[in-house]
């Protein structure tokens, strides 16, 4: 096992071997064709993401088809897909979905779904309040009655992926507590509406259950457990998927500002542009380093959880949307246009910055766990 | 014992030798000169310097290895022993003075016997280094020096000094300076104490009239003086992470202690800036803990520059904190004498880090001069027009 913070060989040709796909198959100027498109990705890539070169499936165990390699070699990819914007369900399946089932004792379920998520061929999603970046069991909505199997009722308003999921695991109300359920896409009395987002590239869609027929997977403390998980997971890869986005931009200004010329020189050599740069550079590897660790103490259990989730989106969450904002300003003009690349990633890291709780609403978790725990 | 030389140390080596050095030898009862001296004979001082001075030509990487075992047995982090010396100028010695003058100064460096300062920053010359004034003349077979040095910690305590000088007026500034050391013993030498901010005198002014330095002790080339001084910067930069800290260690320690001291000065408003200067240190310190790991694989990034201008910047910001936090107890501190003891204990500590830590963004670089760096040498950005670019020294405005 290698140490916190170390990219073994593996690691690292892992992360160019995406980098490359990335480059070749999703570039931006595809990722605007997709972003633009009804269902809001292409499938096939995603597919070919999943079977040709077998990313999606990293952290699930071998057992149901995944490769069993670790977190930290999923979220290099994560890393990676948000560094080029790849339009898909990175979110709901790949950060929400995928660990909740992994976190599942049910292996008949198991063996249902995860085969085909870590294929690429089917995307799910989990709804659930996570609003904060924790479950708000309070905020559960939907209720599940059994009455001829069970059924679903009730409307969320938000849900990543919703449109495109095959599969929604959904979190509900019965009348013994909660549990967590399987939805089909194509159940009855399940409708979908899709919503434009800030995000093009990251879409969510208006869910309202009807009776809708649902699978039970888990309930109780098992269902909360298996929520949770996922919320810590996701949480995690949304930060590094922040530090792959933020990463790019900060690459992307430099090279603009060290070939823009005013004043007769590039305008990278100015020190008010140049020192803008080296803060976007801090801003860029402080969280980089906030986020791995998140990575690393979820994979092998090295500190805790929740301190360690709220820091690293805190801290990514604040860098992205420093160093996208930073990209617009450094771009001039033709930063506020639609045809520059930082309004994508300026999109992507507001996004992420509201999307499983704000970084404030991760600080005062934070302070919760170190200041108020030392004064107790 | 030394090594036979047709082995490679390795990590099972080090710590053995390491062990054993403790063992004979207890830090928390064998005087510092005789420890260090052990642990020099060893060759632990500097693992990868070459065996009979102070290593055993090991990989550097090892190093952490070995100061842990101090550490654990109660010694003291080596480097504290002669912060220059170890910091700057053994490296410089390795690479530059020839085996006798090594052999006959590592030693008394490695135990703390010999304290080393460095003459470089002057009046005139201060984020401009190479701009510097100091004039060294040939007088024979050797050089006559004259010039004013200031921010010399440890100056009135050192037996011997690296100093840069100019040696060539007529060159653009970087081509006319040549590295010498120096017998701080020298006639000629005067050094002063330079009182600063907290009342106390840590650093000094220098003064160099008429100074005889022989040529044997240059090092390099006459006129590769700012070569040789950048070959010593980067071991000052790469000497930064050799440790992990603890988390919640370093200054962010002193605002955590203060708010668990101060339940009634507790509000919303404050709470939210001790959780962000909190994330800031944690952030910074795995950072650090990422560099060090990326280092031991031979990965040099920006990291060890970010993390001296974060630190230096934090630092400030923690103080700032602590002060408010305080209140009105903030206004007094205990006294301006210059000779007050020089510890950070104490019931106005606070206070005195609070002044203190005005210097970390000068020292080292200023905080301008370290985003100038990250910006130019690691996000390869274009570099400023200079007005004194490929210009004679002598005919630079100043």
């Amino acid at each position: 096992m290698t140490q916190e913070f170390e990219f073994d060989d593996e690691i690292v040709e892992l992360r160019s071997m995406v980098r490359e796909f990335c480059a070749e198959f999703s570039p931006e100027a595809l990722v605007r064709e997709h972003m633009e498109s009804e269902l809001g990705y292409d499938p096939a890539l995603w597919r070919r993401l999943g079977t040709d070169i077998g990313v999606l499936g990293l952290a699930v165990p071998e057992a149901y088809d995944g490769d069993g390699v670790g977190l930290v070699a999923q979220a290099v990819v994560v890393d990676e897909l948000g560094a080029a914007l790849v339009c898909g369900p990175v979110l709901g399946t790949l950060a929400l979905a995928m660990p909740t089932l992994v976190a599942l004792a049910d292996e008949d379920a198991k063996r249902e779904l995860l085969p085909s998520l870590c294929s690429g061929e089917h995307v799910a999603t989990l709804v659930a309040p996570l609003a904060t970046g924790v479950l708000d069991e309070r905020a559960v909505t939907i209720e599940a009655t059994e009455n001829d199997g069970w059924r679903l009722t009730g409307e969320v308003a938000q849900v990543p992926d919703g449109a495109a999921a095959d599969t929604l695991l959904v979190l509900a109300r019965t009348s013994d507590g909660l549990a967590l359920f399987a939805v089909a896409g194509d159940a009855d009395g399940l409708t979908r509406t899709a919503l434009t987002t800030l995000d093009l590239t990251r879409r969510q869609a208006a869910v309202s259950f009807a009776a809708t027929p649902a699978q039970l997977l888990a309930s109780g403390t098992e269902a909360v457990g298996a929520v949770e998980r996922a919320a810590l997971v996701a949480s995690v890869l949304l930060a590094v998927e922040s530090v792959g986005g933020a990463q790019r931009m900060l690459d992307v200004t430099v090279a603009h500002v060290s070939t823009r010329k005013q004043f007769g020189q590039p305008v990278g050599a100015f020190q008010a542009v140049k020192h803008r740069c080296a803060n976007l550079l801090i801003a860029v590897e402080t969280a980089r380093s906030a986020a791995y660790h998140g990575v690393w103490a979820l994979q092998d259990g090295t500190d805790d959880p929740q301190l360690a989730a709220g820091l690293a989106k805190a801290a990514a969450s604040e860098s992205y949307q420093a160093v996208s904002a930073g990209a617009i300003q450094l771009h001039g003009g033709l930063g506020f246009t639609w045809e520059g690349s930082p309004h994508l990633y300026f999109k992507r890291a507001s996004t992420n910055g509201l999307t499983l709780g704000t970084a404030t609403q991760h600080l005062d978790r934070v302070a919760a766990l170190t200041l108020d725990a030392v004064s107790a | 014992m030394t090594p036979s030389p047709t082995t490679t140390p390795d990590a099972e080596l080090v710590e053995a030798t390491a062990r054993r050095v403790v063992a004979e030898h207890p830090p928390t009862s064998t005087p510092l000169p005789e420890l260090m001296g052990a642990w020099y004979d060893a060759g632990l001082t500097w693992v990868h310097f070459p065996v009979g001075l102070g290593g055993l030509e090991a990989s550097r990487a090892l190093q952490p290895l070995a100061n842990r075992v101090m550490r654990e047995a109660g010694g003291p982090e080596p480097r504290t022993v002669n912060t220059i010396g170890y910091g700057i100028v053994a490296g410089t010695i390795r690479r530059y003075a020839d085996r006798e003058f090594a052999a006959r100064r590592l030693r008394p460096l490695a135990t703390g016997e010999e304290k080393w300062c460095q003459l470089f920053s002057e009046p005139g010359a201060g984020s401009d280094l190479a701009g510097l004034a100091t004039r060294a003349v040939r007088d024979g077979d050797g050089w006559r020096v004259n010039g004013q040095k200031v921010w010399n910690s440890l100056a009135h305590l050192s037996r011997w000094a690296i100093l840069l000088a100019r040696t060539d007026p007529d060159v653009p500034k970087h081509k006319g300076l040549t590295y010498f050391v120096v017998d701080m013993q020298s006639p000629g030498i005067t050094v002063r104490p330079l009182r600063q901010i907290t009342g106390r005198a840590a650093f000094n002014e220098v003064f160099l009239d008429d100074v005889f330095i022989p040529d044997s002790q240059r090092f390099g080339e006459v006129g590769e003086g700012w070569i040789v001084a950048n070959s010593t910067l980067g071991d000052e930069r790469t000497s930064l992470g050799d440790r992990v800290a603890a988390r919640g260690s370093g200054v962010i320690a002193d605002a955590l202690a203060l708010w668990a001291a101060h339940p009634e000065r507790h509000d919303p408003v404050l709470r939210d800036r001790l959780v962000r200067l909190w994330v800031r240190a944690e952030t910074q310190r795995l950072t650090g803990d990422r560099a060090r790991v990326a280092a031991s694989k031979g990965v040099a990034g920006a990291e060890s520059a970010i993390i001296k201008l974060l630190n230096s910047e934090l630092a400030q910001a923690v103080y700032e904190f602590c002060l408010e936090l305080l209140g009105p107890e903030g206004t007094l501190i205990d006294t301006y004498s210059l000779d007050a003891p020089d510890d950070e204990s104490g019931p106005t500590a606070i206070q005195r880090k609070y002044l203190r830590s005005r210097a970390t963004t000068l020292e080292g670089g200023t905080s301008e001069i370290m985003r100038n760096v990250i910006g130019e040498r690691f996000l390869k950005l274009p570099q400023e027009l200079r007005a004194d670019k490929g210009i004679a020294w002598k005919d630079i405005p100043r």
